[in-house]
């Protein structure tokens, strides 16, 4: 059991004086993202609905990002893998990450493929 | 940890006396069954991506199918689940505050974060309950076509404005009644039948000059499209079938596998909750009999609470590739 808790998040830019100070620091920090993402997802700003980066809507990747740094937090303060050893950290982490990038790529890219292929058809799937 | 064997090389790194991760066994534990447990749900959103890419262009748009909240009435999209996504944010602080009290042995304060920690699980469990009967309920009402398609109806001066087809309908002699075991030797389960018949629905549209079909398909703006009149007349013609609310085989919604999806996904997902709702309070009764004071350490609660953040961390991201994206 990790006793010593890291108590330094945004890389040392907020330090907090003990760790049930972090925990509420984390929760408002999260709160503030999930609001954001709500926000967003409400207004959906046409800026952001019809600008298209690597083929996706840019609301979309903001979307991702946000989740990816919600994830961050969570994994990182809550289960507390910032206070685990490295080599743990490293472990879990790297192994998902790198598994559910695989995943995704593959299936999505079928996917795609999938649609063309019924969209380009002489086949019509509305009769 | 004791060595049942003797083995000569105890305290050594590969005796287990040791542990190069400074992580106990259960703990090491827990983070395999979390690893694994990320996996099986990316493999379910992944799916999800997969069949969403396949249909990219006829996909339901999510914040126009869950726009209900309860004890109000009218058009809140996303209102509700993000309220859920903070509860269970706010279910995992007081866990941790838990994990933190235990690491100072203070009992009290342990068990009153685990109570609280209950109940926000059970709010969860019984929001998303509640998401599920209102999905399945439905909304409006829908035609389904021939192909598999689903037709709605808008008002033709405001296409924002979806109108149910109770509204439109125009009530006739029913040809057929439910089958019921009641009526036969030969009886086959039948499931509801939907409360108007398509030609009810169809012959009240053509009275109704003011209401236009919608159609699945999506536009470049991201809106689903709406027929002209004379498409939408069309349209009804290949109607088969009335759908109201959603289920495995029918969605009024739209495409039937996001329906099956969101009951998969979501259902997973709160079947994870509902199972740590239980650890929890077995957790928090050893508490309260002092199980782990006398163990000396809370390492349990340490355990299941990175459980409980796992399935945080999940509905994180369920939320954002089912209702924001």
């Amino acid at each position: 059991m990790a006793h010593e808790h890291k108590l330094a998040i945004f890389r040392g830019l907020l330090k907090f004086k003990n760790n049930v100070q972090k925990i509420w620091g984390v929760l408002v920090f999260l709160a503030l993202v999930t609001a954001v993402e709500v926000a967003l997802g409400i207004i959906k700003p046409a800026s952001l609905t019809g600008t298209y980066v690597l083929g996706m809507k840019l609301l979309n990747w903001i979307f991702i990002i946000l989740t990816l740094v919600k994830a961050y937090y969570i994994a990182w303060d809550f289960m507390h893998l910032r206070d685990e050893k490295p080599s743990l950290r490293r472990a879990v982490v790297w192994t998902g990450v790198f598994l559910i990038l695989y995943l995704a790529f593959i299936l999505l890219v079928e996917g795609n493929y999938i649609y063309d292929v019924m969209h380009n058809t002489f086949i019509t799937w509305n009769f | 940890m004791e060595a049942t064997a003797n083995t000569g090389t105890e305290g050594k790194v590969w005796g287990g006396g040791n542990q190069p991760l400074n992580a106990s066994y259960g703990k090491m534990m827990m983070w395999f069954f979390i690893l694994s447990d990320a996996l099986t749900f990316s493999g379910f959103l992944v799916a999800y991506g997969f069949s969403r890419f396949k249909n990219i262009d006829t996909w339901p748009i999510a914040d126009e199918v869950f726009t209900h909240v309860p004890f109000f009435h009218g058009n809140y999209p996303m209102y509700y689940v993000a309220f859920m996504t903070f509860i269970l944010i706010m279910s995992s602080v007081t866990m941790v505050l838990a994990v933190d009290a235990g690491h100072k042995l203070q009992k009290t304060k342990v068990i009153w974060y685990m109570l609280l920690t209950v109940i926000g699980g059970l709010i969860f469990v019984g929001s998303q309950a509640w998401e599920w009967a209102t999905f399945i309920k439905g909304d409006y009402g829908a035609i389904e076509t021939r192909s598999g398609k689903i037709l709605q109806f808008v008002d033709a001066d405001d296409h924002k404005k979806r109108v149910a087809i109770g509204d439109i309908a125009n009530p006739m002699a029913k040809e057929r009644e439910q089958h019921q075991s009641k009526d036969g030797i030969w009886y086959m389960k039948e499931s509801p039948l939907p409360s108007y018949e398509v030609k009810e629905v169809v012959s009240g549209f053509m009275e109704n000059p003011n209401v236009l079909v919608r159609i699945e398909d999506i536009n470049e703006k991201g809106e689903k499209i709406v027929l002209d009149r004379a498409a939408s007349e069309a349209a009804l013609k290949s109607g088969v079938e009335v759908v109201e609310g959603a289920n495995l085989i029918h969605n009024e919604y739209g495409n039937r596998l996001f329906a099956d999806f969101f009951f998969f996904i979501t259902g997973f997902h709160g079947f994870h909750v509902f199972s740590g709702v239980v650890i929890n309070i077995v957790i928090f009764l050893n508490v309260i009999l002092g199980t782990y004071e006398r163990r000396g350490h809370y390492e349990m609660v340490e355990k299941v609470g990175l459980y409980w953040h796992f399935v945080d961390l999940v509905w994180v991201f369920v939320f954002t590739f089912f209702y924001l994206v």
